[in-house]
């Protein structure tokens, strides 16, 4: 990795505290790092500037230069160089540091400035925070309540605006909670690139619209729900469902494909309720895909596996597994691994492979990316494979699907997300199967049918299915075991920047489940069956993760050394925060 | 003593008889002689020019003109665009639409000698919507004076060209306001930009250098070069340089526009000489300098300014000179130029409710405390009127503008809080006294305002 | 969009007149709007069509100009000035004139579609209060009396036709 150039520092004052900044940073991040509160609307570090709300206004001032000499000018009193502050009141979202800056949020003209912001919010702002969904992680709540005055002086009648508009097919619009921050509209032209959004009428009749017979159901429509600092957007998903403050979070990763977007799961109880994104500025800043935010229903969906089965009959763990070992010592064994299992599964898949001197193969999932957080290769850990050496090669592409990437690759389609990806990479398995040399297939949470193996090759071999969920292979298994998914279990991605990633569990698997760990461990003969001792065994035999222990990975992910895969053939195209290594090699 | 005469510059021919507002009659009174002048000095000599006129900008603000050229950022490599403030709303205000109708090549003049000083290659005159002949009027003008070589490419045989587009708004007041015009003359909604870092001089139109001046401040720039920098500012008084047209609207004898040298003629004259006094039984109550959102002026009441000399002096209204300074120094501004008087026979409550109905309509919405504040003093105003009126509105009015002057994006905070800071400052007792006022019979006379 | 020629004409013109297509959004609703009597959604789409903009970027626009109409109005517009210097001179009554005089209300067409009588803001001719802009055409010192006036031509006007 090249070393991202020292930005140019400054000393800054807030509140008379002194801190060297980069120069630029605005007044309000500034304040952030001195641990200094300049409360805001409508800024948003990833939108562009418009300081509309007024909310974060501060006193600035320079020190005092000689206008003719250019010499500073001292204050006698202090000795210091004398300060010059602006009389009136900045904003500090476009207040950035030079050197000298020097800010106050503490003095009583700032306090009566947030008091009248405050004030002015809400004399039209409905009081129904009892039955809205934003409460408990409302800016207009937090901030009245920190720099409000504490009662009304409003006895007019407030403005009538539309209640209830649906925005798009996940989005719900409340006019009267809006405080026209344009926030939303911002998102959807400077990101979403999905400009439907606007502002009609005028004055405090100023209403927030979609185009009439527009909509805003792009892929990251409900980004603009996060962002909404009060509950004018809400998710018609999660609305009414659950208090905020109820939920507890847990971190996880997106599993939609090899960005890896950071995120958030919400849940109570052992129920997920919904899940946003987790600001991580190298790989999704504070944006994820609505599909993504989907993904949870997969947990309490009719499909879920919940009882282990052998020879379609259920049966015990044990006698799963025992039935499994007795299959494998026939030899004639294919591992089915997964780019979707975790570092740690695909390291004790690798394991069992070598355990069993089998062929390992990898499902590719390969669609079209949409340029933004949804990249062509839909496996999020198709590089941890390469990591633990699970594959040394990319799993082929089906035919298929190359002709039709390079037919509907010159038309940018919007709904990239929306394609299914073309599952492939079974080519030589298929064959071996054909030819005799495979009798026994295990697969990990892989559909071999769907990944373009036929019914009769799938008759002709004994089947290990360990997966979530019911499918053609796990019908035609012999031996079935359920596992766990993403949100019920503790792991690392590798995404495809090379970052390795954790995700933790955020409710318990179902009764039934066990961890594909522990399967894995137990049919790979191994002792370890747990995160720390995989890792322990993963430092000693991968150099590449050699300095790492799972506990002191950041949240935010660290970078691997991938310079020994730079040749490979990666399906991504340009993604938010990812350029392919040939198209950086061309503009370098 | 009677008062001192008109000094008519930019006037000079308006409603004279016979004047027409085609090319040749214009021409045929000297016109375009100073364009003729302007492409043989040095751009940079008229923009010094402009500067030792002293002269001031003439849409509201009274920023020096010469100081604003010097702000323009030249060396950006982008193109430099002249922006013409035509959009004259503030209430009040009406001489630019008199030169834009009766003397369109005037102002034509002075957009060249000024973009020739500046290095303009394209400008736009910004109209108001609610002008549409206007709009028609200076198409034509600007056809035929580029028909004649005075705009246009290669203007007078020079090398030199600058193209002239007519461009009308659509009713908003808002579109006065210098970025919020740049932002709607973009096709966008005219909110004002954020200075910093958006200011006309450095990022304007399309994001580049842009000047933006009011339509009598460009005539000016021909009658500058006519007489030199120096002799300009011989008109009017010390940093009030120059005439300016007053428009005189409301409660007087006979309304309608005066230019005068800056600084000569005081509002006492003004009123009572050269617009004939008040109507009949009637006595001059309060009186409005500079456009609407000027802060009023109550009859009776005194200023003590300070001297050079550290001795001071006590003006009446009546005694106040008609400039920048002394306007500024009486807590007021001259603004616009326009006077708005009111007489006894209205009550001070309810013409504020007229104003604050106006800017309630005409704020933009962009930034918070305009938003919600102006909508709320007109429907404190409108309840004190048509519902019930309490003692303490007038305080509370009072608190309401003081949370946006100062606190918003653009001067329409400001434009919005001072009528109504000093109403009340100044006729607190009507304010509180409204409830009572309302039972008893209005003054004869005395019309609806709102 | 079913515009007349000279409409066209005219507003491929005036896009040539700025650096940026956006720029000419104000001049071609007004061109519309004179030619069809008001902004449809087809007029907002059509508009966006050919400046290559988003639709919602016109419809804001038109939106915040009270000049531009999203419906028809009558045959014509009536626009009394409720501003102060008016008001100060008998705007109210004016308005109320006309009112009274078509039978209608401010913002409305009259019942016999003939004209749409609004009170808007500054027409900046304060000195010659009140002041009334009938179409395009200004008039001023418009007392009640001289409303009554003009009401009756606007009425002779359209019985002749």
């Amino acid at each position: 990795m090249i070393a991202p150039p020292k930005p140019d520092l400054v000393t800054v004052n807030i509140d008379g505290k002194e801190i060297a900044v980069p120069k630029g940073t605005n007044a309000i991040e500034a304040a952030r790092l001195v641990g200094v509160d300049v409360p805001y609307y409508c800024y948003h570090p990833k939108l562009s500037i418009v300081g509309n709300c007024r909310m974060c206004l501060i006193e600035m001032g320079m020190p005092a230069v000689d206008p003719a000499t250019k010499a500073p000018v001292m204050d006698p009193v202090t000795g210091k160089q004398k300060i010059n502050w602006i009389p009136r009141p900045q904003i500090g979202c476009a207040t950035n540091a030079s050197p000298g800056l020097h800010i106050r949020t503490n003095t009583p003209q700032i306090k009566d400035c947030r008091e009248g912001v405050m004030e002015f919010l809400l004399v039209n702002h409905p009081l129904d925070c009892p039955i809205c969904d934003q409460a408990g992680e409302c800016k207009l709540q937090e901030q009245s309540t920190g720099y409000g005055r504490g009662y009304s002086r409003y006895i007019e009648q407030k403005n009538v605006k539309p209640k209830r508009t649906q925005l798009g097919p996940r989005v719900m619009l409340d006019d009267e909670r809006c405080i026209l921050c344009s926030r939303c509209i911002r998102f959807s032209k400077e990101i979403a690139k999905d400009d439907v959004l606007g502002f009609i009428d005028r004055g405090s009749y100023s209403t927030l619209t979609c185009y009439p017979g527009k909509k805003l159901e792009n892929n990251y429509s409900l980004n603009t729900v996060d962002i909404c600092p009060v509950g004018a957007l809400t998710s018609t998903d999660f609305r009414f469902k659950m208090r905020v403050w109820f939920l507890k979070q847990t971190n996880s990763i997106d599993t939609e494909s090899s960005v890896g977007a950071n995120t958030v799961v919400w849940s109570r109880e052992g129920v997920i309720y919904r899940i946003t994104p987790r600001q991580n500025d190298g790989v999704n800043d504070t944006w994820m895909s609505d599909s993504g935010r989907e993904l949870y229903k997969q947990v309490q969906a009719a499909d879920r596996l919940g009882v282990v089965k052998v020879s379609g009959a259920e049966n015990t763990l044990g006698a799963a597994l025992k039935a499994a070992t007795e299959l494998f010592a026939a030899g004639s064994v294919a591992v089915v691994g997964s780019g979707r299992s975790s570092v740690e599964e695909q390291f004790l898949t690798k394991k069992l492979s070598s355990a069993l001197k089998a062929q390992a193969h990898l499902v590719s999932r390969v669609g079209e990316g949409d340029k933004l957080l949804i990249s062509a290769d839909r496996n999020p850990n198709v590089r941890g494979a390469l990591v633990v050496g699970l594959i040394s090669e990319l799993p082929a592409v089906g035919p298929a699907l190359r002709a039709g990437l390079s037919s509907s690759a010159a038309s940018q389609t919007q709904a990239g997300s929306e394609s299914r990806p073309h599952l492939g990479g079974l080519g030589k398995l298929a064959d071996a199967i054909d030819a005799g040399t495979v009798k026994t297939v295990i697969t990990i949470g892989e559909d071999l049918a769907a990944a373009g193996l036929s019914a009769a090759q799938l008759a002709k071999v004994s089947i290990v299915y360990l997966g979530t969920h019911a499918n053609a292979t796990s019908a035609a298994a012999k031996v079935v075991v359920p596992t766990l998914t993403v949100f019920e279990k503790s792991g690392t991605f590798v995404n495809q920047q090379f970052r390795i990633q954790k995700f933790a569990k955020a409710v318990p698997g179902p009764a039934g489940a066990t961890d594909d760990l522990v399967v894995l461990a137990k049919l790979a003969n191994s002792t370890a069956t747990d995160l720390a001792s995989v890792w322990s065994l993963m430092a000693t035999e991968i150099p590449t993760l050699g300095t790492m222990a799972y506990a002191n990975i950041p949240e935010t992910g660290l970078l691997l050394d991938a310079t020994a895969y730079a040749a490979l053939p990666f399906a991504e195209g340009e993604t938010l925060h990812y350029k392919p290594a040939a198209k950086v090699a061309a503009t370098a | 003593m009677p008062a001192p005469q008109q000094r008519r510059i930019i006037f000079k021919h308006i409603g004279a008889p016979g004047y027409t507002n085609d090319l040749a009659c214009y021409v045929k009174h000297g016109g375009y002689e100073m364009l003729k002048k302007a492409v043989a000095m040095p751009p940079a000599a008229i923009i010094d020019e402009v500067k030792k006129s002293g002269l001031r900008g003439r849409g509201g603000a009274g920023f020096p003109c010469g100081v604003k050229w010097g702000l323009v950022d030249r060396k950006s490599g982008k193109p430099i665009y002249l922006v013409v403030n035509a959009d004259e709303s503030e209430p009040g205000t009406f001489k630019d639409r008199y030169i834009m109708h009766d003397d369109p090549h005037q102002l034509i003049e002075g957009i060249m000698i000024s973009a020739w000083a500046n290095n303009v290659k394209q400008a736009y005159i910004y109209i108001r919507g609610e002008m549409p002949h206007g709009a028609r009027i200076l198409e034509k003008a600007i056809a035929d004076a580029r028909a004649a070589n005075f705009c246009g490419p290669k203007i007078l045989g020079t090398e030199y060209g600058c193209e002239i587009y007519v461009h009308r708004g659509a009713g908003a007041y808002i579109c006065g306001e210098e970025t919020g015009l740049i932002e709607s003359l973009e096709g966008k909604r005219p909110y004002p930009r954020i200075k910093p870092p958006y200011f006309p001089a450095v990022l304007g139109l399309y994001q580049c250098p842009t000047i933006v001046n009011n339509v009598e401040t460009l005539c000016h720039v021909k009658h500058i070069v006519e007489m030199g920098g120096d002799n300009y500012a011989k008109i009017g008084t010390p940093n009030n340089t120059g005439t300016r047209i007053l428009c005189v609207s409301g409660h007087v004898q006979k309304p309608g526009y005066f230019e005068y040298e800056v600084g000569k003629i005081t509002m006492g004259e003004l009123l009572n000489e050269v617009c004939g006094g008040p109507l009949p039984g009637r006595k001059f109550k309060a009186v409005i300098p500079g456009g609407s959102s000027a802060k009023i002026l109550k009859f009776g009441e005194t200023f003590t300014l300070k001297n050079k000399d550290g001795t001071s002096r006590t003006l009446t209204v009546e005694d106040i000179p008609m400039d920048f300074d002394t306007l500024a120094a009486c807590g007021t501004m001259g603004g616009s130029g326009g006077v708005i008087v009111m007489d006894d026979s209205v009550n001070m409550v309810e013409a504020l409710a007229n104003i604050n109905a106006f800017y309630a309509h005409e704020s933009c919405g962009q930034c918070t405390p305009c938003r919600e504040g102006s909508l709320w003093m007109k429907k404190i105003t409108n309840r004190m009127v048509h519902e019930n009126a309490r003692a303490e509105d007038g305080q509370l009015l009072k608190s309401v503008a003081d949370q946006i002057a100062g606190r918003t994006i653009c001067a329409f905070g400001e434009a919005c809080s001072w009528p109504t800071q000093s109403f009340v400052a100044k006729f607190g007792d009507e304010f509180k006294g409204y409830a009572e006022a309302k039972k008893t019979a209005k003054p004869a006379g005395a019309l609806d305002l709102v | 969009m079913n515009l007349k020629p000279a409409t066209l004409t005219r507003i491929d013109e005036l896009i040539t007149h700025y650096p940026v297509k956006r720029s000419a959004v104000l001049m071609l609703l007004h061109a519309i709007q004179e030619d069809v009597g008001f902004i449809s959604n087809e007029a907002v789409e059509w508009v966006a069509a050919k400046l290559e903009l988003q639709p919602i970027n016109v419809y804001e626009v038109v939106t915040f100009y009270p000049m531009f109409r999203q419906k028809p109005i009558g045959r014509r517009h009536i626009k009394v000035c409720r501003t102060l210097s008016c008001a100060l001179m008998g705007g109210y009554k004016t308005c109320e004139t006309f009112e009274k005089e078509f039978n209608t209300h401010r913002g409305e067409v009259s019942p016999d579609g003939e004209v749409t009588v609004e009170f808007v803001e500054c027409l900046a001719s304060c000195g010659t209060a009140p002041v009334v802009l009938i179409d395009d055409d200004l008039h001023e010192n418009v007392s009640s009396a001289k409303a009554k006036q003009l009401s009756d031509q606007i009425k002779a006007e359209a019985k002749k036709r």
